[in-house]
């Protein structure tokens, strides 16, 4: 069933180069559709552009009218039927896979992840494994041998939003109101790019997702990394200070600071992460130092504030945060 | 032909092209007016005016996009343009024109000599008119005019709850809520008046099923638009009873469900779609048999298909949902649903097929654009069919491919029989043709630019790219193809003025049309061109679906063979 | 002037302009009605906090007085077809006073609720639910109160008489699908709601 999966992740996050089951039964069933259709427009288009030439006016008959035929009960039922049977074929089909995906059992190896939909950008809560972390999600590959697929609880805090990561699995929503769930069992390791696929807002466009997919050892090491209070540095002090003081932990959280905020991205292991402002910039301390600044730069319309703090001060500040491994 | 035998009356003594007096004069005429003929006038001029600003907007859009990372609008105004785009091509141009044809044709077609209710039908266009002002004053009237004023930016589906309060605040949600009721308010009173006229004033002779299939359509699209302007005029007051009364319909925090919106939404939004498409079925319905010399192949197949469309519709709305979560089930009953649709689509194409061949096909810019409509609309039913395999459109749902599909049926299916119909009857309005040399031109820029766009937009809803966002990362591999797309629309823009300035330039030098330029035989071509005021001098008769022909061919008339 | 082969058939008989044009409203009223009685359905049960349905009381007269004003009216109906116009007055002020008091009745009961239960709109979702499918059912008789006293007013005046029969049969139609709509209004929030 999943010979030659994936060639592994692209930056061109195509449908038709799955990496996981559920994209990959898709992909199964968008073919065989696209053949059907494929079929009916070669024939249809053929038979439109053979009347179209074979019938068209000459010179020479401009005098008489053609024959007139007002129709054919029989020929009419012929292309009734044909209809149909497609429809019959084509329905059948895609019922086995809608029930094939959406219902399928959920082995107890499985990873549970909440998703959380934010205005522009996305919570990961790991309920098991006590972890809390954004935008970026590891998830561990999963195998024949070893099958571990990770099952999506999808929330919103806000408005809207959608999950979608076109290699791994098909879109789903996230509606306040309304949980959804979404699996995927990744079959090569790397990252796997995506987006918000529903309009949310200004920002909706930068509200990017990043997927790594990692092997065994390499998930078990990121948890271990995870579940670690955040790192303590006396020289970054006076940052942290800063931290503290203003208005940041109102809406961020540092595990073991006084920052419990729940409206913006955890950052306890914020270095561990490639990107910032969910993606929309690198993790350098020269964009993390522009973004406090002022984050218009990466995000015109995010709703984190322009902090008007001194130079000094954001030195500071960038300096605490880039020890946050 | 035999011209003279036709039933043609002459203007009476002070009628007709006499409309002397002052601009003063003239504009009072057409602001009073009660005319169906003028009402429908100013309809397609109202449509085509928003057409081009809507246009307008599409391409502000695709200079944004036509690189990664670009900064030609901000963030803001674009969310602003794509939701004022959708909803000025929806309600101000496609539905507003569609009932501009109804209301020139359907009277005349039937051979009546006004609507059922001539005011209501002034009312209504004043309204729908109404409508569409107030939805460009939010420009000005949201926040004030700072900046770049505040239209409304939630999308033209405005999924809630982002067009609660606390997510959208000033008017310009409120705005977008009121235009639509308004101009739904005159929709429906359109509605109302097609059914009534096409029920109760058809001439002697015309039964239901001698009745031209464009007057079938759209006494079908009328019915179709009481059930479905309907749904949405609540939805919209259930929004402004959360926005103005503190309700919490769509609430998430105290019970309400933004979900019930979206299926209210999709209730109004895929009829919606039926309900633009059918008119263009029937522009098609009268060009292609006119220009391939042939009766329409299968009339009682084609009024079955197309009620039966018009029903099959109401059971679909949920394929715009597959992603929301509803259960196996639900998903599946959708999938059966939506592909049934595709069973009376198909009859259709093969009926026109079938009025092609053994015809004597002419290429007048009519039937160019008729027969690009009926290639697109066959690729366009075809991506739909693709769509409605839930699973598929698990990826492909709110991915650019979506966009091009409906494209394909709003411009490839749609706007091509509306410049069909617009070169057909042109000179039926006017008295005068439209240049055809300007006409290949318009048609052949238009076909290229549209494939350029629409065709390129499938693949890179298939590489990931969503709808409704301002920029994207270059490194998706989506740069090449966003930039042709772009070049695509500048080619449709140039067309399109091409197609303006063929309008004006007609008007005043176009050749002189006669009554029937086109040899046709439905009962408008009994008219002068412009018909007058009374549009019959004395009530036709008929006897059969093609009232001319029977006049034409006395030896070989229509209603001894119809079924 | 006509060539067309003349048409024998005499019986062509079409329906009434009147009658189709205010069935085509009711169906689409039907459609705005129908979203608002989905919405009160599913929000059964759903409320989060604050007042629920229990504290309405049903109202029995209310509804004997909105649906006799159908009788009155269909009796009104049939006078002026016989062209007995001051039987139709009769009937015809019947059926506004049969009409009002259900408005009245209505207020009352709101009246009750906003200052006596404190439920409003902005309340909860029962409140948001209630008032908008209710309120929208007494919009419309205001709009039917309105034209039918506007009738009232011109039959009094005597510019009514028997040849006006249809238009105020097609008139009725509404008034009739006032009526009607109540019965599901009734039943969904005072008897399956509460």
């Amino acid at each position: 069933m999943h010979r030659d999966l994936a060639e592994g992740p692209q930056s061109t996050p195509s449908i038709f180069a799955p990496a996981s089951t559920p994209a990959h039964e898709i992909y199964g069933l968008s073919l065989f559709v696209l053949l059907i259709t494929g079929s009916i427009f070669v024939l249809v288009a053929g038979l439109l552009t053979y009347a179209i030439i074979k019938y068209k006016s000459r010179p020479s008959d401009e005098q008489h009218e053609p024959a007139q035929v007002y129709g054919s009960v029989q020929v009419e039922l012929a292309w009734t039927v044909i209809p149909v049977l497609i429809v019959v074929v084509l329905f059948l089909t895609t019922a086995r896979i809608i029930f094939a995906v959406q219902d399928a059992p959920k082995p107890k190896t499985a990873l549970d992840v909440t998703v959380i939909g934010h205005q522009f950008w996305w919570e990961f809560r790991y309920p098991k494994l006590g972890i809390v972390t954004a935008n970026e999600l590891h998830i561990p590959l999963s195998t024949d041998q070893r099958p571990e697929p990770t099952y999506l609880r999808l929330l919103s805090a806000d408005v809207d939003h959608s999950f979608w990561v076109p290699q791994l699995a098909g879109k789903t929503d996230l509606i306040p109101n309304h949980p959804n769930d979404l699996w995927m069992d990744p079959r090569a390791p790397g990252l796997y790019v995506g987006q918000c696929a529903q309009f949310c807002g200004v920002e909706h466009a930068k509200m990017l997702l990043r997927v790594y997919v990692d092997t065994p050892q390499q998930f078990a090491a990121w948890v271990n990394d995870q579940r670690k209070p955040a790192m303590e540095d006396e020289k970054v002090a006076a940052g942290r200070q800063i931290f503290e003081s203003e208005a940041c932990q109102n809406c961020h959280s540092i595990n073991g600071t006084t920052a419990k905020g729940t409206f913006a991205p955890d950052l306890t292991h914020l270095m561990t992460r490639a990107t910032i402002a969910s993606g929309a910039a690198t993790n350098t301390p020269d964009n993390l130092r522009a973004w406090i600044k002022d984050p218009a730069t990466f995000k015109p319309g995010a709703l984190m504030p322009a902090m008007r703090l001194s130079d000094q001060q954001l030195d500071q500040l960038v300096a605490y945060l880039s020890t946050l491994h | 032909m035999a011209d003279q035998t036709l039933p043609i009356p002459v203007p009476l003594s002070g009628e007709g092209h006499a409309a002397s007096g002052t601009w003063l004069e003239w504009l009072h005429s057409w602001v009073v007016t009660v005319d169906h003929k003028k009402l429908g006038i100013l309809y397609i001029v109202y449509a085509i005016f928003f057409l081009l600003v809507g246009g307008a907007e599409a391409m502000l859009m695709r200079i944004q996009l036509a690189f990664p990372h670009n900064h030609f609008v901000s963030p803001e105004v674009y969310d602003e343009l794509f939701t004022m785009h959708g909803t000025t091509m929806v309600f101000l141009v496609g539905m507003p024109i569609l009932f501009g044809f109804a209301n020139y044709l359907v009277p005349l077609m039937i051979g009546a000599r006004d609507m059922a209710f001539p005011r209501l039908n002034a009312f209504s266009f004043w309204l729908t008119a109404f409508g569409g002002l107030l939805l460009y004053f939010s420009i000005v009237g949201g926040f004030g005019l700072y900046g770049v004023g505040s239209a409304p930016d939630v999308g033209w589906f405005a999924y809630a709850p982002l067009t609660a309060r606390a997510f959208t605040p000033g008017h310009n949600t409120d705005y977008w809520a009121l235009a639509l009721i308004v101009s739904g308010f005159g929709t429906l009173g359109t509605a109302i008046n097609i059914i009534a006229t096409t029920l109760c004033l058809r001439c002697k002779g015309m039964t239901l099923m001698r009745m031209p299939l464009f007057v079938w359509l759209l006494l079908v699209v009328s019915v179709l638009t009481l059930v479905t302007i309907t749904p949405l005029t609540a939805a919209q007051v259930m929004l402004l009873i959360d926005r103005y009364l503190g309700g919490h319909f769509f609430d998430a925090q105290a019970g309400g469900s933004p979900l019930v919106w979206i299926h209210f939404f999709w209730i109004f939004g895929h009829p919606e779609v039926y309900v633009l498409v059918l008119p263009a079925f029937a522009i098609a319905n009268e060009v292609i048999p006119v220009f391939a010399r042939k009766a329409i192949f299968g009339y009682p197949a084609m009024v079955a298909a197309s009620v039966g469309i018009g029903f099959v519709s109401l059971t679909v709305w949920a394929h715009h949902m597959f992603t929301v979560g509803m259960t196996s089930v639900g998903n599946t009953f959708f999938v059966l649903s939506t592909m049934i649709v595709g069973i009376p689509t198909g009859i259709k194409i093969f009926n026109w097929l079938a009025t092609l061949w053994g015809g004597r096909i002419s290429f007048a810019t009519p039937m160019l654009f008729a027969l690009a409509f009926l290639f697109q609309f066959l690729i366009a039913g075809l991506t739909g069919i693709m769509l409605s395999v839930a699973p598929w459109n698990w990826q492909l749902h709110n991915s650019y491919f979506v966009i091009a599909h409906f494209h394909y049926v709003l411009v490839g299916a749609i706007v091509f029989c509306i410049f069909s119909a617009i070169y057909y009857w042109y000179p039926k309005a006017t008295g005068r043709m439209l240049s055809e040399t300007l006409g290949k031109w318009h048609f052949w820029l238009f076909l290229i630019g549209f494939h350029i766009t629409f065709d390129t937009m499938h693949f890179v809803g298939i590489f990931g790219m969503p709808r409704s966002i301002y920029t994207y990362e270059p490194d998706r591999g989506w740069n090449t193809l966003n930039l042709i797309i772009s070049l695509g629309g500048f080619v449709q823009a140039i067309a399109v003025l091409v197609f303006a300035w063929n309008l004006i330039y007609s008007y005043a030098r176009g050749k002189e049309a006669g009554n029937d330029p086109w040899d046709a035989w439905t009962l408008e071509w009994a008219t002068p061109s412009p018909p007058p005021a009374y549009n019959f001098a004395i009530d036709p008769v008929v006897r059969s679906r093609r009232p001319l022909w029977d006049l034409k061919h006395p030896q070989d008339p229509d209603w001894k063979y119809e079924r | 002037m006509s060539t067309v082969p003349l048409f024998t058939d005499e019986s062509w008989n079409l329906p009434s302009r009147g009658r189709v044009g205010m069935l085509s409203l009711i169906v689409g009223e039907c459609g705005i009605f129908t979203i608002f009685v989905v919405a009160y359905i599913y929000y059964m049960g759903r409320n989060a906090y604050g007042p629920t349905p229990r504290i309405l009381e049903v109202p029995i007269f209310n509804t004997i007085c909105l649906l006799s004003s159908s009788l009155t009216i269909w009796l009104a109906e049939r006078a002026i077809e016989h062209g007995a116009m001051r039987r139709f007055a009769a009937w015809w002020a019947l059926t506004i006073a049969l009409g009002a008091i259900f408005l009245g009745e209505t207020a009352k009961e709101w009246y009750t609720l906003i200052f006596h239960e404190h439920l409003t709109v902005r309340t909860n979702l029962f409140g948001t639910t209630f008032y908008s499918l209710v309120g929208l059912h007494a919009t419309h008789v205001i709009i039917g109160l309105l034209g039918l006293s506007l009738i009232m007013i011109f039959t009094l005046l005597g510019h009514v008489n028997h040849s006006h029969a249809e238009r105020v049969k097609v008139f009725a139609l509404y008034w009739h699908f006032v009526d009607a709509v109540w019965v599901v209004v009734f039943t969904v929030v005072y008897i399956v709601g509460r």
